[in-house]
């Protein structure tokens, strides 16, 4: 009897998360003629939406976008990130201990509050929609997470292991790049999904750095055709569900360093 | 030569020592200083003037924008939302995913797909979320509205009441985050000792007890890490405020973020718009810092 309700309860948590994504599915393959009800599966196959959202909103070229600056932010964080964790995991001095704090503390400034200067100091800059601004703002904004993570991570790395390669005759660099970042594997892919998860999907910075539609990524991309197509809402429903498709195929596949990855860092941290 | 030699020595005891290392948050440090502390002390200078965003000429004002921010009764209002925003998904969240991490850390079989399930919209860009929804809530042709026409009542515009569209977005905003939730928990379960629970079942202990004295204090440092990230998260919400409503109607549903991003780009309002930043940026803080002080003596006490 307990199992049958734990059972019956497990399935409609299911299905009620499920809700929004199968109204999404239903209205993405219908024709904008098709007034039925969103609850109601199209009987009918009808493709149209998608090709034609992907070629209306060059959707390819957003994709590529996207990539770019995913790859380039996530390797740039991490480097800088894994620098500067190193000395201030293993060297707690009075003053290293400040600029951790610092630099943790930065977490909590909101992009949107700094939007004006920022923005400012981009234009200054000629930043304005190229990757490069775009991947050191990122880069900037997510950089506290990752110093959070990689101080945290090398904190429970015995020391002896610096001290016995230091008597062997290891200099301190050649230490951390040979016997400390080898060992942060485990770490690494969970700030490279955090991260990943987070220049993907971003929208605020995007919306003011990135304004050539020739650079756009998908999510911006998506909320324009969006407001211009209001009325056509099966190719924008297309246009969503296209737009989750390399994220969703990476989580179905990583899924466990999603969420192994993400609960570790909350936890240890 | 002699000197270029003393020069190498000195070198090379610089980088023998630890201090050397130091040089390794440098790159960091740079970043941080133009990305972020720069534009927040400029912020605070833009503040002081009326600046509209792009013309080289503006003057400085003194307090106007600030006197103008605490007598407009629509500032109090989106401090609200964003208060309702930050604090409500935060409730939210976390009550539910603790629910849910409770539930699934038992040996049902499926718990995995259940898990799965839940924490998939964590994946999705927030502002694509929000247009899942609309679909939901769309006044004409929504899906919730279907339900109302099947059962023969009338049609809501749901997204029409400002207070109903601020708590609809934070719902939308719980149930995408709240697998995140959920993990953390899990994750904290998992780390329990068995033995505690089953030493306190030999003493009798009832189900509801053994969670609130043994389950919930152990759970605390994975709380804080929930709740203390929630909150910041929650106040800074912009995406799904703008595919929902942008605001709207009027600016009723307008968080603090939404509300400067419109003065600066829309109202050319850059002096004003720095303000409100501002204003944002004490409120997170004050906050972010509370609740962490205020959760971490909690862990202690219990």
């Amino acid at each position: 009897m307990k199992k049958t309700l734990s059972y019956l309860t497990a399935f409609l948590i299911s299905v009620v998360h499920l809700i929004p994504f199968y109204i999404l599915i239903n209205l993405a393959f219908k024709t904008r003629q098709d007034t039925n009800s969103k609850w109601i599966p199209p009987d009918y196959l009808y493709l149209e939406n998608f090709t034609n959202v992907w070629t209306q909103s060059n959707l390819g070229v957003a994709l590529l976008n996207d990539l770019i600056i995913t790859v380039c932010t996530v390797a740039l964080v991490i480097f800088v990130g894994v620098l500067a964790a190193y000395p201030l995991a293993r060297f707690p001095t009075r003053w290293n201990n400040a600029i951790y704090t610092l630099s943790v503390a930065t977490l909590i400034v909101p992009a949107l509050t700094v939007l004006v200067p920022l923005y400012k100091l981009v234009v200054d800059l000629h930043g304005i929609s190229t990757y490069w601004a775009m991947v050191l703002v990122l880069t900037t904004f997510f950089l506290p997470t990752v110093i959070f993570l990689y101080t945290g991570f090398i904190r429970t790395i015995p020391r002896e292991l610096d001290e016995a390669a230091l008597i062997d005759g290891c200099n301190r660099y050649e230490i951390f790049f040979r016997i400390i970042f080898p060992l942060l594997k485990p770490v690494t892919a969970s700030v490279i999904i955090i991260i990943m998860l987070g220049v993907w999907n971003d929208y605020r910075f995007s919306l003011f750095l990135l304004q050539k539609r020739s650079v756009q990524t998908v999510p911006l991309v998506l909320s324009q055709f969006f407001s211009q197509f209001q009325n056509d809402l099966p190719l924008a429903a297309a246009g969503s569900l296209l737009s989750m498709i390399p994220m969703a195929v990476i989580y179905l596949f990583l899924q466990k360093y999603f969420v192994s990855g993400l609960a570790e860092g909350a936890v240890k941290g | 030569m002699d000197k270029g030699r003393t020069m190498g020595n000195q070198l090379k005891k610089f980088f023998d020592s630890p201090v050397s290392l130091n040089l390794m948050y440098i790159p960091a440090l740079l970043l941080f200083g133009i990305f972020i502390y720069y534009p927040v002390i400029q912020g605070i200078q833009i503040s002081f003037t009326n600046w509209n965003g792009y013309s080289p000429h503006y003057s400085f004002v003194g307090l106007e924008n600030y006197q103008y921010m605490f007598t407009d009764i629509r500032t109090y209002k989106v401090i609200i939302n964003t208060l309702i925003y930050g604090l409500g998904s935060t409730l939210f969240q976390n009550i539910l995913g603790l629910a849910y991490a409770v539930f699934l850390n038992t040996n049902l079989k499926g718990r995995g797909i259940v898990r799965t399930i839940v924490y998939f919209p964590v994946i999705v860009a927030p502002i694509i979320m929000g247009y899942v929804f609309y679909f939901i809530f769309q006044y004409d042709g929504g899906a919730l509205n279907d339900i109302l026409l099947a059962l023969g009542k009338e049609r809501i515009d749901w997204l029409g009441n400002g207070p109903r569209a601020v708590w609809l977005i934070t719902l939308v905003n719980t149930f995408q985050y709240m697998g995140v939730s959920m993990v953390i928990y899990l994750a904290g379960l998992q780390a329990i000792p068995k033995e505690y629970l089953e030493a306190a079942e030999i003493d009798g202990a009832s189900g509801f007890y053994k969670f609130l004295h043994i389950t919930l204090p152990l759970l605390m440092p994975a709380i804080t890490v929930s709740v203390v990230l929630n909150i910041i998260e929650g106040l800074k919400l912009f995406d799904v405020i703008i595919s929902m409503t942008n605001g709207g109607p009027g600016y009723a549903s307008h968080s603090l973020s939404t509300m400067m991003s419109d003065l600066f780009f829309a109202g050319q309002n850059a002096g004003f718009a720095s303000a409100l930043g501002n204003l944002m940026f004490v409120i997170i803080s004050f906050f972010g810092i509370s609740s962490l002080r205020f959760l971490r003596r909690k862990e202690v006490d219990l």
